[in-house]
């Protein structure tokens, strides 16, 4: 019994997890961690407007459907 | 066992499918429960998905576990990025999903609810899901190559330069539309008004926190603008009920469309990304968790559907837009059953993050089956309505009539029963002045919306709410679609001008920007201003020129899945891709057609140009002519472009076939990965 509870309680964490992973790429927070660990800055105002800069290029020419 | 298991499993998914097909399919006379809607979908999915899907895999693409892709060989932890496939599929739906998938088939529930969902299930599983995955996996073994690219290297030059104009093109058309739905949406209507601006403060305040108190939290301030615009939301219908505050917000059609002219221009000129990148990201959040709130909705409650199988608008005389079941029903459903559109993203972004070939099949096929699934949910919430309040709300004033008692009367007529009184308890209880005439799928939409949420989520009290929750949720993603698609057509602009000047090409250079902004924002603003002054409400003609164009960007990238098929000596299996392509011709061209030369003025541009030259001359006489012959003269020049790509394209099939052509393939050589090898340690 105790096995399938953490079964289920490891595949629901697993499943949280790729969703939060997945939530993370589309909203850009895991593109900016990305970026910082690139370019070795720390998180500040200066290093998210950089990675704005540096995205903005590549970013406006995704087209988005309708 | 295990496999006996397997296929009596299948066996029971099968069956329960056929069941509910043919009761979708069969039942007649007494409403229908959206149950039925859902099983059918979900157990031709499960197939699909289980069977056809795995046949093209493993027959046609040969998909390679052990073949590097541009992620892994190409990471440079920007573009190219080896990803988790489940955040690849989350991302993929995320840029595929839009309002199309949920205007479209509304419009087209005018001919009841069988046709759009046949349309929606067989052209996804067969067309739209195949043409997704096979552009995607043909992306991933050119290096993240673009369709147009794809289409120069396998088809020739022409196949790339079409490709290339019909993108511009659809671009165009598409704004125009999505702006004109926004405008149709917002018209006279405060509230919805009141609470669409205040997302630029909400957005404002996002770009401020994001820049300034926490760096790159983009997630925990999407909640909280969230929590804003839904307060924006609520404090909408005090604006609507204060005299002085309504009228400060209450604008026509031809004033909001030169107000989101303005937007355009500036959302692509400016250096905006503290409003504009906000904004993406909220629409985004609110889209995600609307879509899942409303497939929770229509499976918890269930609700009955009164619109019925087929309507007398069959025949071609609907209110909604003019024209027959065929082809117009397949050309008003684009996103949902097969968008070229969703080619552009399957070789755009995607390609370079897929991290396996076998993951394509997941990513590209999977993400386009919960597409169609949005439309099917689009499809059940404009057919919970009482057929006449859904007619009332989609007529326009130039068929059903200006006055509420003459519309009534008109619909009524028809065999769908609508009162005055009974629209206008409607409109008060969604806390709108009228709900007539309000073309464009999207206020029909919502009160679909709002119907199903408020006999759960609040009663009735609630409604209005919900109501204005669903105008705000399409017409903040539209707009993103606005200035997103106004800047992806100002490089595409730019990238071409830079061969004639290379100045021009300079995507920072401020003139160039200047210039190609207001080119590209004065073509959509065109179509714009074109259905807000079209007497017969301008989707009419616009919404299926713009599936026309879009339907035609599915047949170039078709013609390019074929072309690489047979090039890959598989033949014997191109019907997958060609099956569709045939009828996708065949749907766009006698749409082309009839939209060109029909001899109804209200399905042909020559026809009603015609009958505008006879009547007695007004004002906008000369530039309703005009308009219908530009309409006519633009799907041509559409229709002839893709003549030639076919034309190019079975010249190449019948060379390759005859062995007087050289089969030269484009892709990327082989580079075994290192990814399985770390997975088996």
């Amino acid at each position: 019994m105790n096995r399938v509870r953490k079964a289920v309680c490891n595949s629901t964490a697993n499943w949280f997890g790729t969703v939060l992973a997945a939530l993370r790429e589309i909203f850009d927070e895991a593109p900016y961690a990305r970026f910082l660990n690139r370019t070795g800055m720390e998180s500040s105002s200066k290093a998210y407007a950089a990675f704005r800069r540096e995205f903005e290029e590549a970013k406006v020419r995704r087209p988005k459907c309708c | 066992m295990h496999k006996t298991l397997g296929i009596l499993a299948w066996a029971t998914v099968a069956l329960l499918g056929a069941v509910a097909v043919a009761a979708v399919a069969l039942h007649r006379g007494e409403p229908i429960n959206a149950l039925w809607l859902v099983t059918a979908a979900s157990c031709c999915y499960a197939l699909a998905y289980r069977f056809y899907s795995k046949f093209i895999a493993a027959k046609i693409l040969a998909l390679d576990g052990l073949r590097a892709t541009p992620a892994e060989r190409l990471e440079n932890g920007r573009d190219f990025l080896v990803t988790n496939k489940w955040v690849v599929f989350g991302h993929h739906f995320a840029a595929i999903a839009g309002p199309g998938p949920l205007v479209g088939p509304v419009l087209a529930a005018q001919f009841g609810y069988l046709p759009g969902t046949m349309w929606v299930l067989a052209g996804a599983v067969f067309a739209g899901c195949v043409q997704d995955f096979v552009i995607l996996l043909f992306s991933v073994r050119r290096d993240g190559k673009s369709l147009t690219e794809m289409a120069k290297d396998e088809i020739g030059p022409i196949g790339g330069s079409v490709a290339y104009l019909a993108v511009i093109a659809i671009l165009t058309i598409l704004l125009g539309v999505v702006a004109l739905i926004v405008v149709n949406a917002l018209k006279s209507s405060p509230w919805a008004t009141f609470t669409i601006a205040m997302t630029m403060p909400v957005a404002l305040l996002m770009g401020v926190y994001l820049r300034r108190i926490r760096p790159g939290k983009v997630l925990e301030v999407s909640a909280l603008g969230f929590v804003l615009v839904l307060t924006a939301i609520w404090g909408g219908q005090y604006v609507s009920q204060s005299p002085a505050l309504a009228r400060v917000f209450t604008f026509s059609a031809p004033t909001l469309a030169i107000l989101i002219m303005v937007y355009g221009f500036a959302a692509s000129a400016l250096p905006v990304w503290l409003l504009l990148a906000p904004r993406d990201y909220l629409s985004t959040f609110v889209k995600l968790g609307t879509i899942g709130l409303l497939a929770v909705g229509i499976v918890v409650l269930h609700p009955t559907l009164h619109m019925p199988a087929l309507t007398r608008f069959v025949d071609g005389t609907g209110p909604v837009f003019a024209g027959k079941i065929f082809p117009f029903a397949f050309i008003t459903i684009a996103c949902g059953a097969i968008s070229g559109f969703h080619a552009l993203i399957s070789s755009g972004t995607t390609p370079k993050l897929i991290a396996r070939e076998t993951e394509a099949r997941m990513v590209g096929y999977g993400a386009m089956m919960c597409e169609s699934a949005v439309a099917i949910m689009a499809i059940i919430a404009a057919c919970v309505m009482e057929p006449g309040v859904y007619f009332a709300i989609n007529s326009p004033a130039g068929i059903v009539g200006q006055a509420p008692a003459t519309a009534a009367t008109t619909i009524s007529a028809w065999g769908f029963p609508v009162t005055a009184p009974q629209m206008q308890a409607l409109a008060h209880a969604v806390g709108e002045q009228t709900l007539y005439n309000r073309t464009g799928g999207a206020p029909a939409f919502a009160v679909g919306m709002a119907h199903i949420f408020s006999h759960s989520l609040g009663g009735e009290t609630l409604m209005a709410l919900w109501y204005h929750f669903a105008i705000m949720f399409e017409a903040l993603f539209i707009l993103t679609i606005l200035d997103a698609g106004t800047r992806v057509a100002r490089f595409m602009v730019q990238d071409a001008l830079g061969h004639v000047y290379k100045p021009l090409g300079r995507t920072s250079w401020y003139p160039s920007i200047l210039v190609t902004s207001a080119l590209i924002v004065a073509m959509w603003g065109y179509f714009l201003w074109q259905g807000v002054k079209d007497p017969l409400g301008g989707i009419n003609s616009l919404w299926p020129l713009f599936g026309i164009s879009n339907q035609l960007l599915a047949t170039v990238a078709l013609c390019v899945a074929t072309t690489v098929i047979i090039k890959l000596h598989r033949a014997r299996y191109a019907a997958v891709t060609l099956a569709p392509l045939a009828w996708l011709v065949a749907v766009t061209f006698t749409a082309s057609w009839q939209k060109i030369f029909d001899a109804s003025p209200r399905v042909g541009f020559l026809a009603q140009a015609r009958v505008l030259e006879a009547a007695p001359a007004t004002a906008s006489t000369t530039r309703l002519i005009f308009n219908n012959r530009l309409d006519a003269a633009v799907t041509g020049v559409l229709v002839a472009m893709v003549t030639l790509v076919l034309f190019e394209s079975v010249r190449q099939w019948l060379g390759i076939l005859r062995g007087t052509k050289e089969v030269r393939l484009k892709e990327s050589p082989f580079v075994r990965t290192r990814l399985a090898m770390e997975e088996q340690g």
